[in-house]
């Protein structure tokens, strides 16, 4: 499956979900056979359909002083916090041209990010019956999407910098007591997100074509 | 009359949960105006209305489980559409 890549670079959450939806019509109505939209976001948490109360460990007026945004959205999934040391991927895919099976294609995005991840020399892997792409027993990859007409959208978060793990601290991710990782902690240096992006592109490539 | 039937979503998905719908009972509906949202584990997922017409009943509440096979709702044929 061919798909054409969009970088919006460092975005603000609500701006680059417009333009997945947008990016979605197009793939609907026939313009472009699938397409990849690569961005990055200042801090912003998110709410998924199976978002719980408790799942939020600070007030709303917390997240409000900080400078973090929250946002209910029609994704599957948690919460989750989005920040400008991770790369986020929306992958607006027509299944019509791969395989109409849900679960296929959460698979397919462990495998993405663990090809990314093994790029970099760290080992990731999958962990049976938690999505996600996983460190030991730390997540290093989250993801959560929504499909309509068989097209994606919404998708999965690669954690690359250290200084953006306490994002996480103020919240249960994914709703669970769960540790998360980075590439910069694992590795024990600094990484520029840049150049990452092209291989996180070629790793897409490799799993979907 | 078309009765809106959940497909099959994939391997290992054997039910999934009604999270909205779309329209309520008597209203318009047109072919593929999204009708009802399933959400599983880590995906939403829209089903869209198969044909114009009202829809007559929701046979499946939103927070209720749905399995691949399960009628979700029926559509009458609407002679103004």
């Amino acid at each position: 499956m061919e798909f054409e890549v969009f970088d919006l670079g460092l975005i603000e959450y609500e701006r680059a979900l417009s333009l997945q939806k947008e990016t979605h019509l197009k793939v609907k109505e026939g313009l472009l056979e699938s397409a990849l939209i690569i961005c990055v976001h200042y801090p912003v948490i998110t709410l998924g359909r199976a978002a719980k109360e408790n799942s939020l460990l600070v007030s709303r007026e917390e997240l409000q002083k900080r400078g973090i945004g929250l946002l209910r959205v029609e994704r599957g999934g948690d919460i989750t916090y989005h920040g400008p040391g991770q790369i986020t991927c929306y992958p607006i895919f027509n299944l019509g041209y791969l395989k109409k099976d849900i679960n296929l294609f959460l698979r397919q995005l462990e495998q993405v990010a663990i090809s990314f991840f093994a790029g970099l020399g760290i080992c990731a892997g999958q962990r049976k019956g938690l999505t996600g792409a996983w460190v030991e027993n730390k997540k290093i990859s989250s993801i959560g999407i929504s499909i309509k007409n068989w097209i994606t959208f919404h998708g999965l978060s690669i954690n690359i910098k250290s200084d953006d793990l306490g994002g996480f601290r103020l919240i249960k991710p994914c709703g669970m007591d769960i540790e998360m990782a980075c590439a910069e902690e694992i590795l024990g240096r600094e990484l520029k997100m840049g150049s990452l992006k092209e291989n996180l592109i070629k790793s897409f490539q490799e799993v979907f074509s | 009359m078309a009765k809106v039937v959940l497909p099959e979503l994939g391997e290992g998905i054997e039910k999934a949960t009604v999270s909205y719908w779309y329209f309520k009972e008597g209203d318009r509906v047109k072919e593929k105006d999204d009708l009802v949202e399933l959400a599983t584990d880590k995906a939403t997922f829209n089903l869209p209305s198969p044909c114009s017409g009202i829809l007559l009943k929701i046979a499946i509440s939103e927070g209720d489980p749905a399995r691949p096979g399960d009628i979700l709702a029926v559509i009458q044929d609407d002679p103004l559409l």
